[in-house]
């Protein structure tokens, strides 16, 4: 007879765990309502916004890369008399000889946008990241790092399943319990990394096609962070899941096992959302494992940190990941057939053997 | 052959299995018989390794119970479950899989079985869109899709309708014909005498009666006759060397000391008059359980 070792018994259960997700509406329908959203923030303002932005235009060369651009043109006779409309906020920008772009403290991504080729722009007042984009972007990541945090909770859910119908006896009964959580972690891991991939692929495509190339090129750098930190973050958060399924025999009982990883979701999303002004608290934050993996990358979206302080961080994560997967595996092991109640973590840690 | 030997297990300071020790023979259904909370789960469990013993220990064709051993065991718990929201054949196949068949022959058990126990109509529907009986069903198939080695199944009865007992009877035997040990815990005792090969009781932690059916019947059986003569039977309860069980005008039930007194019992009533009837009672298990517990 053919036995199931770790590793085969790891992908059969990791393949039931998605495959059980893939046949689920609520999944694609998730997932859907995710790119609309997207969709519909990158390109919605712009076809439905403010109508034409009104662009001064200096001499005939900057009329003519104007002329059957969705902007509104206005001549003027020099380059002095536009910086002072762009300064009086009459217009959005102008464009001079050069051809060049005049704006006051933003770059007018939609004449940019309107022109085929982008000129080099003159910043007035430049800033590194305009107040508005970078608290959007905080949302953003945030809002992210929430949505990936929480899609481990279906770990828990699954695991209290198992209890409650009892099926985890065979399972117990048949493969090693390791190879259950393992199978676990993996399969919602590609789950959720599956659809962050989708996500960051459409992110540049929505941002392209709402014109907004140059928020783009700020985001990307950050978001080049954001994935490595989410593919680890989202093992800690998993393997907390799983405890926090296995200590409790029903989902009437869940809430109770859930909420203190709801915190470690919860926390970094408000943690970082509102101390996103104090440097020294997102600091701290970007070199917290938990909080570690949405607080490092905006970091560096923000200019705060320097690279070599990303990948220390991933480090410190990376290492808080084993330490976290093997003191689960533990908790999981301990707790899984014990029935009745809430299981106490004392217990549950004794209970391994 | 499954040996269990010495085994004991306590929760906290109850203990709740004390040294119990028995075989499982290859090809023989054993039938588990014991009150509620007197351990039969317990012992299973630690067959399966899903619980620790404490003392002792359980061993198959001679060596120890490791995973890959573990896994060709064919297990059904006692409370029952399944995924409720999995479909049923892809389910059994996936745990087929699981006890390491390859896919395809997993699935091929997988469509065996399910005809074996009428399910076949039901396959695609998800377990929770099953009648009871009919979960029970597939729970027996998802214990036999990997074609086990030894099965052990925990009341295995209970919830069925007669139909369904008839079913998933006649698959069991057929698994034991082919030589897999079987050992099934039940509590309906009329259904056990009409299944199993041997017997092993359990009462409070404890084994009290072990072996053959027909051995287990002979020792705690062959005392007790039931005789019928034309008068009034009274005279028994003055005859030495026996105990009236029951006494109704001509009908006694009644037990003997030793191998000799019944004949002389019977000489004494033909000595009388007419004896209509002189038959040893085979005792139902009903009987040998409820002396042995």
């Amino acid at each position: 007879m053919a036995t199931t070792g770790f590793w085969p018994a790891t992908k059969l259960v990791a393949e039931r765990e998605m495959r059980t997700f893939l046949r689920l509406k609520g999944f694609w329908f998730g997932l859907a309502i995710l790119l609309i959203a997207l969709f519909a923030a990158a390109i919605l303002p712009t076809l439905f916004g403010d109508s034409k932005p009104v662009v001064a235009a200096v001499g005939p060369e900057a009329r003519q890369v104007l002329t059957d651009t969705s902007v509104e043109i206005r001549d003027v006779p020099d380059v002095a008399t536009a910086e002072q409309l762009v300064r009086a906020e009459e217009v959005e920008a102008a464009v001079v000889p050069g051809p060049r772009v005049i704006a006051l403290d933003d770059p007018p991504t939609k004449v940019i946008a309107a022109l085929a080729t982008a000129p080099p722009v003159d910043l007035l007042a430049p800033a590194a990241v305009t107040e508005g984009v970078r608290i959007l972007v905080i949302q953003l990541f945030a809002l992210v790092f929430l949505m990936f945090g929480m899609g481990g909770s279906a770990i828990a859910q699954g695991t209290v399943t198992e209890k409650q119908t009892r099926i985890v006896e065979i399972l117990v009964a048949t493969v090693p319990v390791r190879a259950l959580l393992a199978g676990k972690i993996l399969g919602h891991w590609l789950l959720n990394v599956g659809q962050l991939l989708v996500v960051t692929i459409a992110a540049p495509i929505a941002l392209q096609l709402g014109g907004h190339s140059s928020l783009l090129t700020m985001v990307a750098p950050a978001l080049g962070w954001f994935i490595p930190f989410l593919c680890f973050g989202f093992v800690l958060l998993a393997s907390m899941w799983a405890v926090a399924g296995a200590l409790v025999s029903r989902q009437e009982d869940l809430g109770a096992s859930m909420g203190p990883v709801m915190m470690l979701v919860m926390g970094p999303y408000f943690g970082v959302v509102f101390a996103s002004d104090n440097a020294t608290a997102m600091t701290v934050l970007s070199y917290i494992p938990f909080s570690a993996a949405v607080a490092m990358p905006l970091r560096m979206f923000t200019g705060e940190a320097q690279a070599w302080e990303a990948a220390l961080s991933l480090g410190v994560l990376a290492g808080a990941v084993v330490a976290i997967v093997l003191l689960a595996s533990r908790l999981y092991t301990g707790s899984l057939l014990q029935t009745g109640g809430k299981v106490a973590l004392k217990k549950a840690w004794a209970h391994a053997d | 052959m499954l040996k269990v030997t010495s085994v004991s297990r306590s929760f906290g300071d109850h203990r709740v299995l004390d040294e119990i020790s028995f075989d499982v023979h290859s090809g023989r259904m054993t039938g588990f018989l014991g009150a509620n909370g007197s351990g039969k789960t317990t012992t299973m469990r630690i067959i399966l390794g899903v619980l620790a013993p404490h003392g002792g220990s359980v061993t198959w064709r001679g060596g120890p119970i490791t995973q890959p051993v573990r896994q060709s065991f064919g297990y059904m718990p006692e409370e029952r479950g399944l995924y409720p929201k999995m479909k049923v054949a892809e389910q059994i196949t996936w745990l087929g899989q699981l006890h390491g068949l390859s896919a395809s022959k997993a699935k091929a058990n997988t469509g065996k079985l399910l005809d074996e126990l009428d399910l076949t109509g039901r396959a695609d529907d998800k377990l929770e869109e099953l009648s009871l009986g009919n979960q029970q069903r597939a729970q027996i198939a998802a214990a036999l899709v990997h074609d086990p080695a030894l099965l052990i199944l925990d009341e295995p009865f209970s919830g069925l309708d007669p139909i369904a007992v008839d079913t998933v009877l006649r698959v069991l035997r057929d698994r034991a014909a082919e030589g897999v040990p079987v050992l099934f815990s039940s509590h309906q005792l009329a259904l056990v005498e009409r299944l199993c090969d041997d017997l092993v009781i359990i009462s409070r932690g404890s084994i009290t009666a072990s072996g053959g059916r027909e051995e287990l019947r002979a020792k705690y059986g062959t005392s007790r006759f039931e005789l019928v003569v034309d008068s009034d039977a009274g005279w028994l309860r003055d005859h030495p060397g026996v105990r009236v069980v029951d006494l109704d005008g001509p009908r006694a039930v009644f037990e003997v000391d030793n191998g000799q007194t019944d004949q002389r019992v019977l000489e004494s009533a033909l000595s009388r008059g007419a004896v209509r009837s002189f038959t040893p009672l085979v005792p139902s298990l009903e009987e040998i359980f409820k002396e042995a517990i």
